[in-house]
């Protein structure tokens, strides 16, 4: 007779504190919100968050080596779990300094006053009047880093789904919650939110038939189940591209991306820049997981696909980033063609692959992130600048944001002495070692491609005169100054002394199975 | 081969002698007007330390045998690519040696003559800047270990030389000799790197050391291939014959730059290179054949020049381009001729820095007139001048028991161990040398006063006599001074060998020979220009002074073979990236255009036909998955 005894699992609190405290936090946080009085709740949300981020991060580091599989299989803590988590709580405290900022916009936060208030409304007039402002955002935004750790972590696909929920809903508020063009900034949420929830289905459809075909939900379980039958029918198939299906939609691949531009739009850049950076690290992190651990024995099956995928979206992204008069939906539409890129990493498939794709994601996410810094201080009559045309001349009349500003493009154009060279070099050579030369050579096709519209910028800044009402570059506060600061120094740095992320990348090349 | 010693004491200050003077530029030329008062003392400083300096490791060799003598100090791997490894390490051994002094002595010198020569120039912080940026990449260039590094230096003396031509760079006569010297540098500068990347090939490494250790393992091909790329570099930075044509006109600089950098130190970087270079060109027998023949013609082509030039500097240039054609040929000539290529570098480098100050000193009292047609009589009127010049009148031509005449011979006389014929060149250029220096001081210092209305001429500041003093001293007793006391052939002889041959007649034969001719062509020159009188207006002149004049036609013959051509060149190109490149990638970037305006189409903002392509993208998926597994 089935007792039903229940076995508690044996989880290893100190490997995956990290995620405990960043989870922890982020409850205590709603708290906060409940219990502080308004005027103290921002510096007590500051503390905890720039706090939690710091201690997390040191919980990171100090177990630097740690290999090891806990929670009953669930959560796995290897060399790109350890490389993933560093990079996105970096990224996230420097999210975290552009969202804190208040000095660059003259009526203060970048958020709206009350979410809730109708824009154009008497209401949210007032609410901005009276100086309100919001605090969710933190808890919200607790959330969603805690969820990118596990997601990066996960071993299994149940585990998996829900870290993917945990990270994106609240990431769906919010991108709704920008305090100007709100319409804009809604409707980006809206549709964000609808086709994440299509995805959802899609990843949550794949994870059931391939539990299906194998009889369980761990990743190392599938791919034993693959090794062990000969003939592998359609459920594993429809499975694996279901499931792909779903994660390529968080990783901007094409045709999975066409939220990216308005979403990007619409957000309050601090939020596109945090999860510009942050999501693109976690969703690559599950895919190359999934690819390298479940689907490693089939990788003859899976990499044409990924090929059509990587071309794809290579190629849209670059070409249609052409034709933006948007500094953000043309950012947009980069991310797209960048995620081509990275994904010569995942195809590559082989230990030189991932740690190249390791390394092209870091470099992205602080070039990604110290881009849409500078756009959240380049501003027009009170708003952010956003239509490139503003941009015209601003080389010259703020050389020194102009200047940092080139430094992004050059590394996103994947020009040398950036870090954008030496990421995209190495998930180059990866996919030669790995066969893919005709690949590269598409690779290479779609980066001149891209080059263009990313030098546009700098000979717009640089070369033209400046608009009829050009833009001024507002003075920001010490948060989103030390997130420009690092952002740029990290892309230079790692652009002229690649060696030191490179051995670390090196170190941790291979996933614990 | 001599072990290389590790740097300790006195030499762990080797980089030391680079770093100061670099420090000197920097602080010059970056420090804006603030420094403008105190700038060329600092200038002048920096460079003095490190003679100083040089002369403390000078007695530190001094005190080690021989064979411990050659100190090496590794700061820091520079360029370290796949197989690739070149360190920023510096060698100093009795060939660096030799050149560290000659550079920060006589560098020195000129500096503090400077003080006085450029004392009323707006600019001369600037001019104290680019002369310490010289010296700097200068030691660079005989210091470093690698043949890289030597690049890195060779290319920055090239820089220095460039900006110091083009000082005044609001003539375009100085605008465009320094371009012209830049362009013409280039060619050579190409010899350098290709045979850098050979060294690579051939050897898998530029390291001296490396390098000279392994030339046996290298067929004769390739080290002669070595061995004419770098004659071609040599030719390019020391104006010989096919690349002299910019000396001359490097003239235009600043009369102490013109003593430095196209007399004294730059343009001999070119021998340097090829005695440093002495175990490729002992392998390579052709190699070295062509560099005698390169310095043998280069030998007559200056003297030619020289002895038709008007104007004073310019004949010196031509004097120079012959005299470095004697450390050229000597240094083809073999382990019997390394040294004393070297030997008549330094003395070279004391007396025609000596001759060239001399002449600045000569153009100071004569309203930077340099037409030697209006000077004349002046040796009453500038003492001091007429005394130091005449000193290295004597040294340059030969006359015992002055430097030139010690170093020269040396030269002559290793011909003659080699080949009779070229021994007999050597002694008829001495000959000619004897005419066109005879006739500089008879126009200048003898004969009746020609001058310009309104010019007083005038003995100069005590700061340029000084110097002037100095070097004289040094044309007079150095070459005795280096041969006698300080064994000059025994020095040198570990890194570059030494060797000597026997010749058919005694030793006394061919000093006395050499002696008689100079003294015809002196004769000779203060015939015609020292009891004749001068006219000021030049004459017509035979065919071969019409031709001197013009430089020989090297301008000529670079417009026909090398401008003309590279024009025409240039302009088809022009058309054919015009037409064809640019028809072809703007076709390429109007189609991109296109599409991506239909690609923009289905970003509708609808998010139905957002979640309809994602469905389509599935399909894809799938449809892909599906392919494969049924192939």
């Amino acid at each position: 007779m089935n007792t039903g005894t229940f076995n508690p699992p044996e989880i290893d609190y100190l490997a995956i504190a990290p995620i405990l405290i960043i989870f922890g936090t982020a409850v205590l946080s709603v708290l906060v919100e409940a219990f502080v009085g308004r005027t103290a709740r921002r510096p007590v949300q500051l503390v905890l968050v720039i706090g939690s981020l710091l201690v997390a991060l040191y919980f990171v580091i100090s177990q630097a080596g740690t290999r090891t599989i806990t929670a009953n299989g669930a959560l796995v803590i290897d060399g790109p779990a350890l490389v993933l988590w560093g990079a996105l709580l970096v990224l996230s405290l420097l999210g975290a300094m552009l969202m804190a900022e208040r000095t660059l916009d003259p009526s203060g936060d970048v958020f709206a006053a009350r979410a809730a208030a109708l824009p154009g409304s008497e209401d949210e007039r007032q609410f901005t009047q009276r100086g309100w402002v919001q605090t969710e955002v933190w808890p919200l935004f607790l959330f969603s880093v805690s969820g990118m750790l596990m997601f990066v972590a996960a071993n299994d696909l149940l585990l998996m789904f829900v870290a993917l929920e945990v990270m994106s809903l609240p990431l769906y508020l919010l991108a709704g919650m920008a305090r100007r063009r709100r319409l804009l900034s809604q409707e980006s949420a809206l549709k964000y939110f609808l086709l994440g929830a299509f995805s959802s289905a899609f990843f949550l459809y794949g994870a059931s038939l391939l539990y299906g075909f194998s009889g369980t939900v761990s990743l190392p379980g599938i791919a034993e189940a693959i090794s062990a039958k000969p003939s592998q029918g359609p459920l594993l198939i429809l499975g694996m591209a279901l499931l792909v299906v779903g994660l390529l939609f968080k990783v901007g691949a094409v045709p999975f991306h066409q939220w990216t531009p308005d979403v990007y739009q619409g957000a309050p850049s601090a939020v596109t820049g945090f999860m510009a950076a942050t999501v693109k690290i976690a969703a690559f992190g599950a895919l190359l997981r999934v690819m390298y651990v479940a689907f490693g024995g089939i990788r003859w099956d899976w990499e044409p696909m990924l090929w059509v995928i990587a071309i794809l979206t290579m190629f849209v992204g670059s070409i249609v980033a052409l034709v933006q008069t948007d500094i953000k939906r043309m950012l947009a539409y980069s991310s797209i063609a960048q995620s081509g890129f990275i994904m010569l990493g995942v195809i590559a498939a082989s230990a030189e692959g991932l740690s190249a794709s390791l390394f092209y994601l870091i470099a992205y996410g602080f070039g990604t992130i110290g881009a849409f810094a500078v756009i959240s201080m380049v501003r027009q009559s009170g708003g952010e600048a956003t239509s490139l045309s503003a941009w015209a001349g601003l080389g010259r009349t703020s050389p020194v944001i102009g200047a940092v500003f080139a430094v992004f493009m050059l590394s996103l154009a994947g020009i040398p002495l950036t870090s954008g060279f030496v990421a995209k070099f190495g998930v180059f050579a990866a996919a030669i070692e790995s066969g893919d030369t005709w690949l590269v050579i598409a690779a290479v096709v779609a980066s001149i491609i891209a080059a263009f519209f990313y030098v546009r910028v700098i000979v717009l800044m640089y070369f033209s005169a400046p608009a009829k009402e050009p833009a001024v570059v507002a003075v920001p506060s010490a948060f989103t100054t030390i997130a420009l600061a690092a952002g740029v120094t990290v892309t230079v740095v790692l652009g002229i002394i690649p060696q030191p992320l490179l051995e670390l990348v090196a170190n941790a090349d291979v996933f614990l199975r | 081969m001599t072990e290389l010693m590790p740097a300790e004491g006195v030499f762990s200050l080797i980089w030391l002698l680079i770093a100061l003077p670099l420090a000197g530029a920097i602080v010059l030329l970056f420090g804006g007007r603030r420094t403008n008062s105190w700038g060329p003392y600092l200038g002048v400083l920096t460079v003095s330390a490190s003679a100083v300096l040089g002369v403390l490791m000078l007695l530190g060799l001094l005190d080690r045998p021989a064979e411990e003598r050659t100190v090496e100090q590794t700061l820091f791997t520079w360029v370290f690519v796949g197989d690739f490894q070149a360190d920023m390490a510096f060698q100093l051994d009795q060939l660096s040696m030799v050149f560290v002094l000659l550079i920060t002595i006589v560098g020195a010198l000129i500096h503090v003559y400077s003080l006085g020569y450029m004392a009323h120039d707006p600019d001369r912080r600037k001019f104290f800047g680019y002369l310490n940026l010289f010296v700097a990449a200068m030691l660079l260039l005989v210091l470093a270990n690698n043949y890289l590094l030597v690049y890195v230096g060779w290319e920055g003396v090239g820089l220095a030389s460039f900006l110091l031509i083009g000082f005044w760079q609001a003539k375009p006569s100085a605008a465009a000799a320094a371009k012209k010297a830049f362009i013409i540098n280039r060619v050579g500068d190409v010899g350098l790197s290709l045979a850098i990347m050979l060294m690579f090939v051939t050897f898998g490494s530029v390291s001296f050391d490396d390098v000279f250790r392994s030339t046996s393992e290298a067929s004769e091909g390739t080290l002669t291939a070595i061995g004419l790329l770098l004659l071609l570099a040599a030719a390019g930075k020391s104006a010989q014959f096919p690349l002299q044509a910019w000396l001359l006109d490097a003239m235009e600089g600043p009369t102490p730059v013109s003593a430095l950098i196209h007399a004294a130190t730059m343009v001999t970087a070119g021998v340097y290179l090829i005695v440093r270079s002495n175990a490729i060109y002992n392998a390579a027998v052709w190699a070295a054949t062509a560099v005698v023949i390169v310095g043998l013609i280069t030998i007559f082509m200056g003297a030619i020049i020289g002895s038709a030039k008007d104007d004073i500097k310019k004949s010196l240039a031509g004097s120079t381009m012959s005299q470095i054609g004697y450390m050229i040929f000597a240094a083809g000539l073999g382990p019997i001729g390394y040294v004393f290529a070297i030997f008549h570098l330094l003395t070279h480098g004391v007396f025609k820095a000596g001759l060239f100050l001399g002449a600045g000193s000569v153009m100071h009292g004569m309203n930077d007139n340099v037409n030697m047609r209006r000077y004349g009589a002046l040796k009453g009127l500038m003492v001091i001048t007429f005394i130091t010049f005449m000193a290295g009148y004597l040294a340059i031509i030969g006359i015992p028991p002055f430097s030139g005449f010690w170093s020269k011979d040396e030269i002559i006389h290793a011909a003659f161990e080699r080949n009779a014929f070229i021994g007999i060149a050597t002694i008829l250029a001495a000959g000619i040398t004897g005419f066109y220096m005879t006739r500089m001081i008879a126009m200048t210092f003898f004969g009746k006063p020609r001058w310009e209305e309104g010019v007083h001429p005038h003995e100069s500041p005590a700061v340029m006599t000084i110097p002037l003093i100095i070097l004289a001293l040094g044309s007079t007793f150095m070459g005795m001074a280096l041969l006698f006391w300080g064994n000059i052939e025994s020095w040198l002889e570990p890194v570059t060998g030494f060797a000597s041959e026997p010749t058919p007649l005694p030793t006394m034969f061919y000093i006395g020979v050499t002696l008689v001719v100079v003294i015809i062509g002196a004769v000779i020159g203060w015939i015609t220009y020292g009891v004749k009188p001068v006219p000021i207006d030049p004459p017509h002149g035979s065919w071969l002074t019409r031709a001197a004049r013009k430089d020989l036609y090297g301008d000529a013959v670079n417009d026909v073979l090398v401008v003309q051509p590279s024009l025409a060149t240039a302009r088809y190109l022009s058309w054919f990236d015009d037409k064809g490149i640019d028809g072809f990638v703007n076709g390429i970037a109007r189609w991109v255009g296109l599409l991506a305006n239909t690609l923009r189409r289905t970003q509708s903002g609808l998010v139905r036909s957002y979640a309809l392509s994602m469905v389509g993208g599935v399909f894809v998926v799938v449809l892909a998955l599906l392919l494969v597994r049924m192939n």
